[in-house]
């Protein structure tokens, strides 16, 4: 036991693993500062700043600056002098080392890959990441909560973020570097990172799990009952769904009359899809669901999702 | 019969001499364009006279100074690209982006070159941690919803640079040649044989002829694995390519941010001046009463502040007639004025 928390240690204190270390605790104390000021403001309110509420940028501003300047170079210097930038052995193509992992910041999409295939995971999503991203001011119809910290008056917004920002992207990030071990398994902080282990493979596709139906016929072929299956569910949990919710509360909600048809089915789209990561996230890791639409067109294109 | 002396005016003392006559002369005039004396015209010369800090306004809302509400964090990207671009610059004196050579001044570096570790730890625990402070600027900027307009435009531009932010560190992950970096970029860049229609293995390669000799990786990386061709790409990438467009992208977006208005949101409401409010609307509420000859009562405080001078023309009773409208005036509270917030509440 100890032998292995030491272990774990020494993945933590690794020199590289250090920054992770730095951004665990940085986004901690700046959630709770944003929490803080957000519950103030939403139990006290805010109002408008007035023209005359103004200070001199030159002492008052530059001050801070300065400060803050003299404390990242401080924080940077004894980093620097303390802990060593990693240097291994010189390259060599013959030898891959177990696991190969990607710099830190992309071990979030790197962890994507074990839930669906390269083509998804690692060129679309990202993709989706950066186009929703870029798209999420001109989707959001809220004009409340502009130069303040709220949830009370954007709770959706606030939510959706937090989850895809804390859980999605920093969670995964922190997993992908101290969790998984050789062959990319999983191992808790007080395993031994073996790189012989052997896992059974024992992930099975959802309709074959749930009904007994194969996702590929004795031949090869794709089974179409399964691609029926899965194609309803995948095409109604991406489609269908944001055009029943549409349907139905367009009269109701002034939030989706005021966004329109085409923004609302943007939104719902991106925020289904970034939804389904940890859907598939559950079920691989509840059920051992490995896929739940297998199927694909010609040669190349698979849609196994 | 007094006796008269003449008058020797006082030597000034010699520091006071040579400052002035230092700070007179043509020489200190043509650099320091105004004074130092402390007013609020040399506080404003001073950020508009100066080509750094002019990107900064004169003045500002409170609380852009308050670290609680800003953290900071675009500030410290900001400082952290600088002393990258500083400390890479030096750095770039030891290294030469070579197979042959790439690996052994990393390690002339760390071992012989003089304070070679100092600065390679600067240049990589700054990158490291630029990447988590544009991570935290994004979600402060989120948070407080400034990406709402006027600033749309410029959280897309804030995205891109976390993109290039991203792409930076990923270049030069690759540059020590050791098995850390090309095995992590192999792992990453093998992710654009996937792509859709351009990569070997993604979704029509077959129909499109793509093979890992011609398709985007091969482009991406000079070869069909990560190699020397690789490497000088992204040394040039690194070093040269990325860096412009991040700084010219920084160059919009620090012009947007003055341009969209400056720093986001209102002013933070805290309990003394939303005591203040309270008061003063109960102190306009009596002086309404005591104007029209009634006394101060309670009901009348609905709006009082906004409309003080706006009495109901009709023959309305003098203590409904504030909170006009057509329904009925509630019966007056017992207490007289409005209940005060819990906050004042004893």
């Amino acid at each position: 036991m100890s032998d292995a928390l030491h272990n774990f240690w020494l993945i933590l204190s690794k020199p590289d693993n250090v920054p992770i270390v730095l951004m665990i605790i940085l986004v901690v104390f700046y959630c709770w500062l944003a929490y803080k000021q957000a519950r103030r403001n939403d139990r006290l309110g805010i109002f408008e700043a007035t023209q005359s509420d103004k200070v001199q940028v030159w002492p008052y501003l530059v001050k801070i600056e300065f400060l803050v300047t003299i404390i990242v170079l401080i924080v940077l210097t004894v980093w620097a002098i303390t802990i060593n930038a990693p240097l291994e052995e010189a390259a060599n193509p013959t030898l891959t080392p177990n696991p190969s992992k990607a710099p830190w910041y992309f071990l979030g999409l790197q962890e994507m890959l074990v839930y669906f295939d390269p083509w998804i995971a690692g060129v679309m999503l990202p993709t989706f990441i950066i186009v929703g991203l870029i798209l999420v001011p001109y989707v959001d119809p809220n004009p409340k909560g502009n130069g303040y910290y709220t949830f009370k008056e954007r709770p959706f917004a606030i939510a959706t973020f937090a989850i895809g920002f804390l859980i999605l992207w920093v969670l995964l990030i922190v997993l992908g570097t101290f969790m998984r071990g050789p062959g990319w398994y999983y191992f808790w902080p007080w395993e031994f990172w073996d790189t012989h282990r052997v896992v059974a493979l024992t992930n099975i596709d959802i309709w074959e799990g749930l009904f007994g139906i194969p996702s590929k016929n004795v031949d090869g072929s794709f089974n179409l009952l399964q691609v029926a299956l899965g194609g309803i569910l995948v095409i109604g949990f991406l489609v269908a769904l944001p055009m029943w919710i549409w349907k139905k509360y367009k009269e109701k909600s002034p939030v989706l009359r005021q966004m329109g048809a085409l923004k609302f089915g943007m939104t719902a789209v991106l925020f289904l899809m970034m939804a389904g990561l940890p859907i598939k996230m559950f079920l691989r890791l509840a059920f051992n669901i490995k896929y739940i639409w297998v199927f694909g067109i010609g040669h190349d294109l698979f849609f196994n999702i | 019969m007094a006796l008269k002396l003449p008058f020797v005016p006082p030597k000034p003392p010699p520091m006071e001499k040579m400052k002035k006559d230092i700070t007179q002369s043509e020489a200190w005039k043509s650099i320091f364009r105004h004074s130092y004396q402390d007013n609020q015209r040399n506080r404003a010369l001073q950020i508009v006279d100066n080509v750094f800090l002019h990107l900064h306004p004169v003045r500002v809302p409170r609380h852009a100074t308050n670290y609680s509400f800003t953290w900071g964090m675009g500030g410290i990207t900001f400082l952290l690209f600088i002393h990258l671009t500083v400390t890479g610059i030096i750095l770039m004196f030891w290294y030469r982006p070579t197979e042959a050579f790439a690996f052994q001044d990393m390690k002339a570096l760390m071992n012989d070159v003089a304070f070679g570790p100092l600065l390679r730890n600067l240049h990589r625990w700054a990158a490291h941690s630029m990447v988590i402070t544009v991570m935290l600027h994004m979600f402060r900027v989120f948070l407080t919803g400034s990406y709402k307009p006027p600033r749309q435009f410029n959280w897309g531009v804030g995205v891109i640079l976390l993109l290039l932010t991203f792409l930076l560190s990923f270049t030069g992950y690759l540059l020590p040649w050791d098995q850390l970096s090309i095995w992590a970029v192999t792992v990453g860049t093998n992710m654009a044989r996937s792509v859709p229609l351009q990569g070997s293995e993604g979704p029509f390669s077959n129909y499109l002829g793509l093979r890992p000799d011609n398709d985007i990786r091969f482009i991406l990386l000079g070869g069909t694995q990560v190699g020397e061709p690789t490497l000088l790409r992204f040394y040039v990438g690194h070093c040269i390519f990325l860096p412009f467009i991040a700084a010219t992208l920084m160059a919009v977006h620090f012009w947007r941010v003055r341009k969209d208005g400056g720093i986001s949101g209102p002013v933070m409401n805290t309990k003394a001046s939303e005591g203040a409010k309270y008061i003063a609307e109960k102190m306009a509420t009596k002086r309404i009463a005591q104007i029209k000859g009634a006394p101060a009562n309670g009901n009348g405080t609905a709006a009082p502040v906004k409309a003080p001078a706006a009495p109901k023309p009709a023959a309305a009773p003098v203590t409904a007639a504030p909170s006009a409208g057509a329904a009925p005036a509630p019966p007056p509270t017992a207490g007289g004025a409005k209940a005060p917030p819990p906050w004042l509440k004893k």
